[in-house]
């Protein structure tokens, strides 16, 4: 399953008429074809969070025929969500995130499997849910998570392809194990308050659009082995210059989890590393 | 000696809002003194009170970051562009924000 080659293990029946010609335009490709097509429905992609950033990613990979999508979401849909957020409308507000971007992105295309994991992931099932996946994309909007996804995706030997945005500002990277990850980048968090987040400090609603069709593209190229990937670079994106940079990402030899002497050797209490406060999940969505 | 500074989100908010700024050092610690006196505060957002460069505030020499040259005290010359980079974790709003 983390064969470089062929993440998804291949997938040996041919394409529906229907499938040649929904993929059309990525078949005609020769970096994708009828091969790398069926590289796609067979993939299995894990998406964390269906905002801002999971929106984006899930229906790219839904588009593209990506055969398995599962989706971590625990959230109602608020009015403030949908000046960003594609896979919520205005009819959605208080029902299950969850149950609208799957509506969302099975009337989008209803070949592909979405797996709803109506829960915040944690602790205690990280290791189970990702094991189901080849990839994941982290979309998560607080440290607790992307420390616990990143230390997660590493001991189950998975690749991350992360993004992170707050005001104008995006960034992008793609964590594969054993070649850095987010500990390398950030070795602690940030005290709770320092950073704000989207909610106190605002995002452009526009670059989740950015960096999650960025996001579902290094989740491509990984499926169809094709181009560079992401990997040991973080490309920050400034969209008020409309800037692109490059910065080196490296494995550090110290880091705690994927160093030469990791102190992290199973899943951690996310919330007391960040100091943060344990996650609250929304009544309709509990109940859901 | 100008040193062409990029600041990037919420550590803005320390230079008057601004994205991009001119320094002078000869370090990276005498740039964060010299950021630091004119906008007073700014070292409080990339150091601790002992001085100690936080850890999830990233700072580059052009590309690299200065943790695999000399931190603190990688020289800086000019032409470089220096960039504070803190964590982000915008996202999907499931969690905290």
């Amino acid at each position: 399953m983390t064969n470089d080659n062929d993440i998804t293990g291949g997938d040996i029946e041919a394409l529906t008429p229907e499938e040649v010609m929904r993929y059309s335009r990525h078949i005609i490709m020769p970096q994708v074809g009828s091969e790398g097509q069926r590289k796609l429905r067979a993939a299995k992609v894990l998406v964390v969070g269906a905002g801002g950033l999971g929106g984006p990613v899930a229906l790219y990979l839904t588009l593209a025929g990506v055969g398995t999508i599962g989706i971590t979401e625990f959230d109602v849909v608020d009015l403030s969500n949908l000046q960003r957020q594609i896979l919520h409308q205005t009819s959605d507000i208080d029902s299950p995130k969850l149950q609208s971007a799957k509506e969302s992105l099975i009337a989008h295309n209803p070949n592909v499997n979405v797996v709803e994991h109506p829960m915040p992931i944690t602790s205690d099932n990280a290791m189970e849910i990702i094991s189901n996946y080849d990839i994941v994309v982290n979309g998560a909007d607080n440290f607790a998570t992307r420390y616990l996804v990143n230390d997660a995706c590493y001991l189950s030997k998975r690749t991350l392809v992360d993004g992170a945005i707050l005001l104008f500002d995006g960034q992008l990277t793609v964590y594969k194990p054993g070649m850095g990850c987010y500990r390398c980048l950030y070795p602690d968090p940030p005290p709770p308050g320092l950073v704000p987040s989207c909610a106190e400090a605002g995002v452009l609603g526009a670059i989740t659009g950015i960096v999650g069709s960025m996001q579902a593209t290094e989740v491509f190229k990984q499926i169809l082995n094709i181009g560079e990937p992401m990997v040991n670079r973080l490309l920050l994106i400034d969209a008020l210059s409309m800037q692109f940079r490059e910065m080196k990402l490296r494995r550090d030899p110290n880091c705690p989890l994927c160093g030469e002497r990791p102190t992290v050797t199973e899943l951690i209490d996310y919330d007391a590393f960040c100091g943060s406060p344990p996650i609250e999940v929304p009544m309709a969505a509990a109940s859901n | 000696m100008a040193i062409k500074v990029q600041v990037t989100s919420v550590i803005q908010r320390a230079v008057d809002g601004q994205r991009e700024l001119d320094a002078e050092g000869g370090t990276v610690a005498e740039l964060i003194d010299n950021i630091d006196m004119k906008y007073p505060g700014f070292r409080g957002q990339v150091a601790d009170d002992s001085g100690e460069l936080h850890r999830f505030v990233n700072i580059y020499i052009n590309d690299e970051d200065i943790r695999y040259l000399s931190g603190k005290d990688t020289i800086v010359s000019d032409g470089d562009i220096i960039s504070f980079l803190p964590a982000l974790a915008g996202g999907s709003a499931a969690c905290i924000g």
